[in-house]
């Protein structure tokens, strides 16, 4: 088992990914001649259900205008993780992940899209956005309001591996954020290792922190996206969200994989369907999905779902995600300093 | 231990510790064993010795001090002592309840026996993730041991605790099945030897049947152990994951993977087996020596 995982080696995995796509391209191939139809979105662990929805939506539009019936497959999991398959050889047409750092590491590491690739789409590259917030028991038992409550001691917050999950990465950011406004970077680090002193359980990613959660019944308040919290309600019944006075707003990016767009001949399609995402159907579907649309209209009617709150960007409070992750996540980051004994 | 005389080779040459050795040279004579040999080998080489070589290959390009500095991590020491001991824990905690099962299985005859045989296999059959989730859901404080439990305020599901109870279930199929077969072949012309002679119940399993099938239950042993320490799937579901407390070396190494450290998660990796093997290799020799302990 562990030697399997750690002899990863970029060639074995490529070469194992690369039968894998000559299995999904013959039929494609053979349905419309040279033009290939198949297109592999891989996206991160809470985007599932919206990515199913779309693709169905997106299928249909497609068909409309270029009469082609399209096979869309999609690929889940830890955005990380998701990252790191598309760098060994998984052929991804686009990636959905959970943020940008993870796109940059494909640009870097295995050259697959120019590094420039998030001005290429409009709004950084991310065509919906989402904000991290707190889900706690039905009733509010123990009067978590903000982030001060979260170190008070007894309090058990459920959160998934920042070094895993991006969803976690979000909020450890939009935790540091809040605690340094006030007392800078000694509070803000005082803050986070009091912070995961209260956490009990460490999920790889953040479908395994809501199971955790909700299912488990473990901890008091899970940190988690916004479009998560929605969906632990409508799966397991009532919680209740609270928006703490500030949090961070997370931009999702979406990209092209150039090399492998060009490999397969799916240029003109993925492409189509990154604009598509940009529509106002595709942004009434985010919007009902629970994450925070770019169109105006789409998010005015689902605006009930959407508090306004202050949200610091990446940008301006950690000078971009590569500082960010270099500083919190690489190894013997801020992060690792937190679990030192 | 009483009797080294009998043990040497010199007075009894069956028990050689290698007879294979004698063996493979006898056996040549038969045809095919270059071409079966050569199977062997390409077979080994593809399958275990290629992997291992790109493990192997892979730490060094950290040099020998960010070896040295992934190794003294006070975290990924932390790991390996909770994936090693409890491990261990968990196999040497197999090995009696293992051989209770095993003896029960082949002694005794009962209605349900086969069912029993069969749920033994299990947990080979199931996948681990399934086997983690279903502990989790009985061992979380909220699930029906787990509550239990949770009431005498042991903490069962992440904790060291869930770990430990992962690996005993994955662990006890190896200790069961290399003792069964054993048992059953077990002379019965011995025991009924040692009865005549006035040996009562229990000293006749102590010192007729325990001795003989000794080699088995540490193989079983080492097997469940082996598998234990590689154990990724069923334990981060029941574990907590917490650094420093319930943190399994597997986990850390998927964690190095993720920050692109591939240098570092090969240098736990090998770690872990060079660990392993020295492991395997005490206990086969303490195996050898049961051996001839038992056959003397």
């Amino acid at each position: 088992m562990t030697h399997d995982l750690t002899v990863s080696r970029r060639g074995l995995l490529s070469a194992g990914a690369g039968v894998g796509a000559a299995a999904l391209l013959p039929a494609a191939a053979l349905a419309q001649g040279s033009k290939a139809t198949t297109l592999l979105n891989v996206s991160y662990d809470p985007t599932r259900e919206l990515y199913k929805e779309i693709n169905a939506a997106f299928a249909e539009y497609w068909k409309g205008r270029t009469n082609q019936v399209l096979t869309l497959n999609q690929s889940h999991g830890g955005s990380g993780k998701q990252a790191r398959s598309v760098i060994d050889g998984l052929q991804a047409d686009v990636v959905t992940l959970a943020l940008a750092a993870d796109i940059d590491e494909i640009a870097a590491r295995a050259k697959l899209l120019p590094a420039n690739w998030q001005s290429r789409l409009p709004n950084n590259s991310a065509p919906y956005t989402s904000t991290i917030v707190f889900l706690v028991r039905k009733g509010n038992p123990w009067k978590i309001r903000d982030w001060p409550d979260l170190i008070k001691p007894g309090i058990g917050v459920i959160t998934p591996n920042p070094k895993t999950s991006g969803g976690a990465r979000w909020g450890y950011l939009a935790a540091y954020a809040a605690a340094a406004k006030t007392g800078g970077d000694a509070a803000a680090q005082a803050y986070l290792a009091k912070l995961f002193k209260n956490v009990p359980v460490l999920d790889t990613g953040a479908r395994g922190s809501t199971t955790t959660f909700a299912q488990r019944k473990i901890g008091d308040v899970l940190l988690t996206w916004e479009n998560e919290a929605y969906l632990t309600i409508d799966e397991f019944g009532p919680h209740d969200i609270v928006y703490p006075s500030s949090s961070i707003l997370a931009e999702p990016s979406v990209a092209l994989v150039d090399k492998n767009v060009d490999r397969h001949g799916t240029r003109t399609l993925a492409t189509g369907y990154l604009n598509f995402l940009y529509s106002p159907r595709a942004q009434e579907i985010i919007a009902k999905h629970h994450f925070r649309p770019r169109d105006q209209a789409a998010f005015a009617r689902y605006a009930r779902y959407f508090k306004q709150i202050p949200l610091v960007t990446v940008d301006s409070a950690f000078g971009g995600w590569k500082k960010a992750q270099a500083t919190h996540f690489a190894d013997g980051g801020v992060f690792d300093r937190i679990y030192r004994p | 231990m009483t009797d080294r005389f009998a043990a040497a080779p010199i007075v009894r040459p069956v028990t050689d510790p290698w007879p294979r050795r004698a063996r493979l040279v006898e056996h040549s004579i038969l045809p095919g064993f270059k071409l079966s040999l050569g199977i062997t080998l390409i077979y080994l080489s593809l399958i275990v010795l290629l992997p291992l070589t790109a493990l192997a290959v892979r730490p060094w390009e950290i040099g020998v001090e960010g070896i040295l500095r992934t190794l003294t991590d006070p975290r990924v020491a932390a790991a390996l002592k909770v994936s090693f001991g409890i491990s261990l824990a968990a196999a040497l905690v197999n090995a009696p309840l293992g051989l209770m099962l095993a003896w029960t299985l082949t002694r005794y005859r009962f209605p349900g026996r086969r069912i029993m045989e069969a749920l033994v296999d299990l947990p080979f059959a199931l996948p681990t993730a399934v086997a983690g989730i279903a502990l989790t859901a009985i061992y979380a404080p909220n699930g029906p041991l787990g509550a239990l439990f949770a009431k005498i305020g042991i903490k069962t599901a992440y904790s060291p605790v869930g770990i430990f109870i992962a690996l005993v279930f994955i662990g006890l199929p190896f200790v069961v099945r290399s003792i069964q077969p054993v048992l059953e072949d077990l002379d019965k012309d011995v025991e009924e030897a040692a009865q005549t002679l006035g040996a009562n119940d229990f000293q006749r399993v102590l010192h007729v049947v325990i001795p003989a099938i000794g080699p088995a239950i540490l193989s079983g042993v080492s097997l469940a152990f082996a598998r234990a320490v590689g154990e990724y799937g069923s334990v981060i579901f029941i574990a907590g994951n917490l650094p420093l407390k319930t943190e399994i070396a597997p986990l850390l190494i998927v964690i190095k993977l993720e920050e692109y450290d591939y240098a570092g998660a090969a240098t736990i990796g090998l770690a872990m087996l060079a660990i392993s093997f020295g492991a395997l290799v005490v206990m086969n020799i303490a195996q050898i020596f049961l051996a001839r302990r038992g056959r003397a």
